[in-house]
């Protein structure tokens, strides 16, 4: 599955930013700085559709007590934690030339910067409790509540004046975007998917490893893995 | 192609600094993390191959 999804990641997002970097025309208000939001937005989607992954796992492990889903929440954090970063760094680095600023303490920049702490708080909580199955649900505890904050992030457009611009894309009209353009950035996205599904699952195999170590089945898988390199 | 030549593509019309600068990060995180979760696999069955290593020695 791992190099599926990756081959899958490379070839997709290969082809978004091609679009996007080579054949989408300069935007006639933004000029070629309009060219990060190829990156920008669905690094910003993935920061949020992995957040709403992240709480649902981690709330699945606290109510039904499957360690499985537990990691698999743990796995989802430190991607999403980057992707987070990387919506604020493409954003400020567009944000410069087009709003003559890096930085604004406006509803949407800062419930974004509050996603980012919401996933350094997770994975630090995490880190600082040695017993594993009491980590998953204090973790679990702090993913539940701080997915209040997705909504904000999502609706924070709307709900207060910003200077963040409202979507190009949503549920209810048609994007407002040029077709072209569209194609990249969906793509850029299916790549970012995929990515998220290669890296993840790469990641909760090693937390598997790690924490069922002493089992009879990790034991045995190990023996195989070791006789087919050998 | 929209470009005329690479140096007007790497200028990106005067805003090279900020495409580049966005782009370069993003491809330096996922390579990143793609090369932190491989040594963390690496690690985590170099560890327990020493475990099983012991756990021979100990059973002799």
């Amino acid at each position: 599955m791992v190099p599926v999804f990756g081959l899958l990641a490379f070839l997709l997002t290969a082809a978004g930013i091609y679009i996007g970097f080579f054949r989408a025309p300069t935007d006639f208000q933004q000029h070629d700085a309009y060219r990060i939001i190829f990156l920008h937005v669905p690094a910003a989607w993935m920061s949020m559709v992995i957040y709403v992954a992240m709480a649902f796992w981690a709330g699945l492990g606290l109510v039904l007590n499957t360690r499985l889903s537990s990691m698999m929440a743990t796995a989802l954090a430190p991607t999403g934690a980057m992707f987070t970063f990387l919506a604020l760094w493409t954003g400020s680095l567009w944000g410069k030339p087009t709003w003559g600023t890096w930085w604004v303490w406006d509803a949407r920049l800062t419930s974004e910067l509050i996603l980012l702490f919401l996933y350094i708080g997770f994975i630090a909580l995490q880190a600082s409790i040695d017993e594993p199955r009491r980590a998953d649900k204090a973790g679990a505890v702090l993913a539940l509540v701080g997915v209040v904050n997705i909504p904000i992030i999502y609706f924070s457009v709307q709900w207060w004046n910003t200077l963040h611009q409202g979507s190009s894309i949503n549920f209810r009209s048609s994007p407002s975007m040029a077709a072209i353009m569209l194609v990249a950035m969906l793509l850029v996205a299916l790549g970012f998917w995929a990515y998220t599904f290669a890296v993840v699952l790469a990641r909760l195999r090693c937390i598997i490893l790690e924490r069922e170590r002493h089992t009879e089945w990790v034991r045995e898988t190990l023996q195989k893995h070791l006789e087919k390199s050998a | 192609m929209i470009w005329n030549s690479w140096s007007e593509f790497f200028a990106m019309g005067g805003y090279g600094l900020y495409v580049w600068g966005s782009t370069v990060v993003v491809v330096i995180c996922m390579f990143g993390e793609m090369a932190g979760v491989r040594m963390r696999r690496n690690a985590a069955i170099e560890q327990l191959r020493m475990a099983q290593r012991v756990a021979k020695k100990e059973g002799k």
